[in-house]
């Protein structure tokens, strides 16, 4: 995780907790959710980050924590040596156009009642003045650039698929030419063979525009196949974080071997051969997270030690796990 | 005789855009105890061909315009309402995929297990709440004596729908329907409640429908996969086969676009262009447009499923006259 | 498992050349489509139609009819429907035709006036309280309650008692009483609408308050609103005839179809004349208003809508 100077995305200590109060005139905080409860990160400038996680781990609140959608209860968030954590009101809007997002919900994200013009024309003159006469072309060229014909410029939302209604999305956001991108489960709603389409898409984009993602996914092998590295999030903390082939295919943390045997592969022979590791229980809720290793009543390797206390950051190689019993967890 | 024989089912939607045709003559059986998946995208007709066996097609827009669907030597599409009412919750069974909304909010779970135990008149209440406490037992519920009495609303989504696969698996029915069951549900909860429907379908010797578009979980769970695109079966066979062997060029496509088979650092494969619009009638092979391998005829004559090999048939002309082979 | 050919194009368009934009193909925005639905919803139409010719009938006929809606002629008091006077003629002689149409265009005026008023708190209070949301919204929200409470027929006549009897005074109260509703609606859909992405990506792109509001906000919340103005509108014509009933409302020689009402009700058995015409002349209208505003509410309900 160390890398020379400071790295592009630094983010220290960040967590996010919702209290939940009850009374009617003196409101008592009677319970937190600690949906982020932690986390550090470090991204290289143009690197993809995989983020992934089953419900309730906490990635999508991370992800608007760190676009700052979410105020966060403690932590920092560096972007390009700026502190965005300290920005407020109209600094923070004017510093908005080097972050932005990808929704998973290509319908909910767009106005309904703006064309596709409105939409993107409405994004790029928010940073920037662009002459009248000059905006239907630029709108236009990102229309092409995102593989969508300039013909529709004038539609609605509802007149267009899934697809195409998540690539006005992905020009809204990028019109900007930000410096990082979230992307929050966006191919998550869309057909498997669309999902392909827009992946490339991304991908090809934020090579051409150097773009750091975090690419927020509850599905692994799409992760896998877009990420440079990849974080494995429970319960508001990282648990495991590699590069993508090599966590996918040498898992180490309990958890995200336990994720990674659930996965299903489509190939009969191998699927009928392969012993799946099942989870006892469902993901808990992060309202009262068990004490020490939030993992360890469905682990299959815990002990004494997992329940009082954390588990520290262990380092094989280019890989972090937070285990503290590693040295019986099996080498998958 | 197969348990049940679906032939030339056609349903259609008659809407102000136009008639929409979902499902536009679809054959296939089920046999006994076996698993059948049915796989496709949005579109496909995959889910509307099972909701019309069943009857849950509302019925203006909806219409089923032919076909004959034979339930233990019955036809299903003319039965009346009463009729169907017999065998609906009975002997064929179906789950969904939403756990949250499949579930009455209003009703314990004790009662919405035990009515359809005491719809169908096959015990007395008594016995209807021993059976449900042993079922949610079954389906692998911690603490079920005590939280039988409880309401949707204070389970998970992975508890939910184990209620939903013990509702519908109380009456032993011959036949379960499930529609996209897993789709919703965590990737790990996923796991155990595939699980549990392989033992439960084990033990009961009950044949499942299984409709997905996932072809992962479909490769693990079914016996034989029907692949549908726009409204009709364009490749059937034992599942093995139809993934080592596919033999149209949309399963072909649809397999490549996997992004779990491909190798990273490259564009993953696509399949070209949308999918077809269903009201506007197409005289050739649905597929044509997008396919690499149509010529000139196959945009003329319509295909129909044939069968290429002992347990495998495919609606591709070109494969049919052995003019292509198509690999994974 | 690597395809054999090469990897197809990810862009399911090919790129289109400069002159696109002339050819831009018509979009058919969400309001289209709910006129269309509107359109084909035959009761809706014929309510329209009708508050359309009650309208124009109130605005220009009192001007049209050979007599005044003041004009007495004690000679004729009390007489049935003649081919001098259509409708009959009220206790002093008074052409109830002229009266009915005078008394019309009082109501509806009063029905537009005070839901305008309404509409315009309503709105503002609404999105504020709706958009703010935690201790804002909850303060604001429990103002509106508190208000609920409040009497309406003791308030209005609290207002007559300070400030006399004037029309104006009319517009004020009922449109105060109204605008709670018109709140709370406004402020529901404003939280509902503030959960949604695209709002969240106005505010991740870094749009200041004012446009999310007005341009993001403001137009998806019009539906509602729409909705709920044409049903307030009826309700707020029967309040004031409620209050024209209790001796209330508009004063003579002015009328409207409350005090005609009244009037009608009083010698109901020796002229019923006097009480049909303006008593199924209001129901009609509404009858009218009401299905035109359940019409409005299926034409713009987004479930409708293609997706």
């Amino acid at each position: 995780m160390s890398t020379t100077g400071d790295p592009f995305l630094k983010i220290r200590g960040l967590k996010t907790h919702f209290p939940i109060e009850k009374g009617v005139l003196v409101r008592k905080t009677v319970a937190t959710v600690k949906a982020v409860d932690g986390i550090d990160l470090d991204l290289k400038r143009g690197e993809i980050l995989g983020l992934v996680g089953e419900s309730g781990c906490g990635k999508s609140t991370l992800g608007r924590t760190i676009l700052q959608l979410i105020e966060p209860t403690e932590g920092s968030v560096h972007l390009d040596g700026r502190c965005l954590t300290d920005l407020k009101g109209a600094a923070l809007r004017e510093a908005r156009k080097d972050f932005q997002m990808i929704f998973q919900d290509p319908y909910a994200s767009l106005n309904p009642r703006m064309t596709v013009y409105d939409t993107l024309a409405e994004a790029l003159l928010s940073h920037q003045s662009i002459p009248a006469g000059e905006r239907s072309q630029r709108v236009a060229e990102w229309m092409n650039r995102v593989g969508l014909s300039p013909r529709f410029i004038k539609k609605y939302p509802h007149e267009f698929s899934g697809g195409q209604r998540q690539r006005i999305a992905i020009a809204r956001a990028l019109v900007v030419e930000p410096k990082l991108l979230v992307a929050d489960e966006a191919v998550s709603a869309l057909d498997v063979s669309i999902q392909a389409q827009i992946i490339n898409l991304l991908a090809r984009l934020s090579k051409e525009m150097n773009l750091t993602m975090i690419f927020i996914s509850h599905d692994l092998s799409v992760v896998k196949h877009i990420a440079d590295r990849i974080a494995v999030m429970y319960l508001g903390k990282i648990v495991e974080l590699g590069t993508a082939e090599d966590l996918f295919d040498r898992p180490r943390h309990p958890y995200t071997q336990a994720l990674v045997s659930a996965v299903p592969i489509p190939d009969p022979s191998k699927e009928r051969q392969r012993q799946r590791m099942l989870l006892p229980g469902d993901p808990p809720s992060p309202m009262n997270p068990p004490s020490g290793c939030s993992f360890h009543p469905r682990c299959p390797h815990a002990s004494e030690v997992c329940q009082q206390a954390s588990p520290p950051w262990v380092q094989e190689n280019d890989r972090l796990i937070a285990c503290s019993r590693l040295d019986v967890v099996p080498r998958i | 005789m197969a348990l049940l024989d679906v032939t030339d089912l056609k349903t259609f939607f008659h809407t102000r855009a136009g008639v929409v045709r979902a499902v536009n003559g679809v054959s296939f059986s089920v046999e006994k105890g076996e698993t059948l998946g049915i796989v496709g995208e949005s579109g496909s007709g995959k889910s509307v061909a099972c909701y019309s066996l069943m009857g849950l097609i509302p019925k203006p827009p909806g219409r089923i315009e032919s076909g004959k669907a034979l339930f233990e030597g019955e036809d299903l599409l003319q039965m009346s309402e009463a009729q169907l009412n017999r065998i609906r919750g009975r002997r064929i069974a179906m789950i969904f995929q939403d756990p949250m909304t499949s579930l009455n909010p209003f009703l314990r779970i004790e009662d919405q297990l035990i009515e359809p135990l005491l719809l169908h008149g096959v015990t007395d209440k008594a016995t209807a709440r021993q059976q449900a406490l042993e079922m949610l037992e079954k389906v692998g519920i911690p603490g079920a004596s005590r939280r039988i009495r409880m309401y949707p609303h204070e389970f998970s989504g992975g508890m939910r729908q184990r209620v939903m696969i013990a509702m519908a698996l109380i009456t032993d029915p011959d036949l379960l329907i499930a529609d996209e069951p897993t789709t919703a549900l965590d990737v790990t909860v996923q796991a155990q409640i595939l699980e549990l429907i392989k033992e439960m379908q084990q033990q009961l010797n009950m044949a499942v429908i299984f409709i997905s578009h996932d072809l992962g979980v479909v490769a693990g769970f079914c016996d034989r996969v029907n692949v549908m695109y726009s409204g009709q079966i364009v490749e059937s066979g034992a599942t093995d086969v139809i993934f080592a062997q596919p033999s149209h060029p949309y399963n072909q496509a649809l397999q490549r676009s996997i992004p779990a088979l491909q190798t990273k650092g490259e564009e993953l494969f696509t399949i070209e262009g949308q999918p077809p619009d269903l009201t506007r009638p197409l005289n050739g092979c649905a597929f044509a447009a997008r396919c690499t391998h149509a010529t000139d005829a196959c945009g003329q004559s319509a295909p129909h499923l044939e069968r290429i090999g002992e347990t495998h048939w495919s609606a591709c002309l070109r494969v049919q006259h052995q003019e292509i082979t198509l690999t994974p | 498992m690597s395809p054999s050919e090469p990897a197809t194009p990810s862009l399911s368009v090919p790129p289109a050349s400069g002159h696109t934009l002339q050819e831009a193909e018509k979009g058919h925005s969400l309001w289209q489509d709910a006129w269309h639905r509107l359109r084909k919803n035959r009761m809706a139409v014929l309510g329209g139609v009708f508050i359309l010719i009650m309208g124009l009938a109130s605005l220009i006929g009192p001007a049209m009819v050979t007599h005044g809606f003041q004009e007495q002629n004690l000679e004729l008091r009390e007489s049935p429907p003649s081919s001098e006077h259509w409708l009959g003629t009220d206790k002093l002689g008074r052409d109830l035709l002229a009266r009915v149409l005078y008394g019309g265009r009082i109501s509806l005026t009063v029905g537009l006036v005070a839901t305008a008023v309404s509409l315009t708190i309503g709105v503002l209070y609404g999105t504020l309280a709706g958009f703010c949301g935690g201790k804002v919204d909850a303060v604001m929200m429990r103002l509106v309650d508190i208000l609920y409470a409040l009497p309406f027929t003791i308030f209005v006549i609290l207002l007559m008692v300070f400030f006399g009897r004037d029309i104006r005074l009319m517009f004020l109260a009922i449109g105060a009483v109204e605008w709670l509703t018109m709140a709370r609606i406004v402020r529901g859909q404003v939280l509902s609408l503030r959960k949604q992405e695209f709002i969240e990506a106005c505010i991740a792109l870094g749009l200041p308050l004012h446009r999310i509001i007005l341009r993001h906000l403001a137009p998806n919340v019009l539906g509602p609103v729409i909705v709920y103005s044409t049903l307030t509108i009826p309700a707020v014509m029967l309040l004031e005839a409620f209050l024209s009933f209790l001796g209330l409302g508009v004063q003579e020689p002015m009328c409207s179809w409350g005090s005609l009402i009244k009037e009608g009700a009083e010698i109901m058995e020796e002229a019923p004349w006097l009480l049909i015409f303006p008593g199924s002349l209001f129901a009609m209208t509404l009858f009218s208003l009401n299905f035109l505003g359940d019409g409005l509410r299926d034409a713009l309900d987004p479930r409708a809508s293609k997706d």
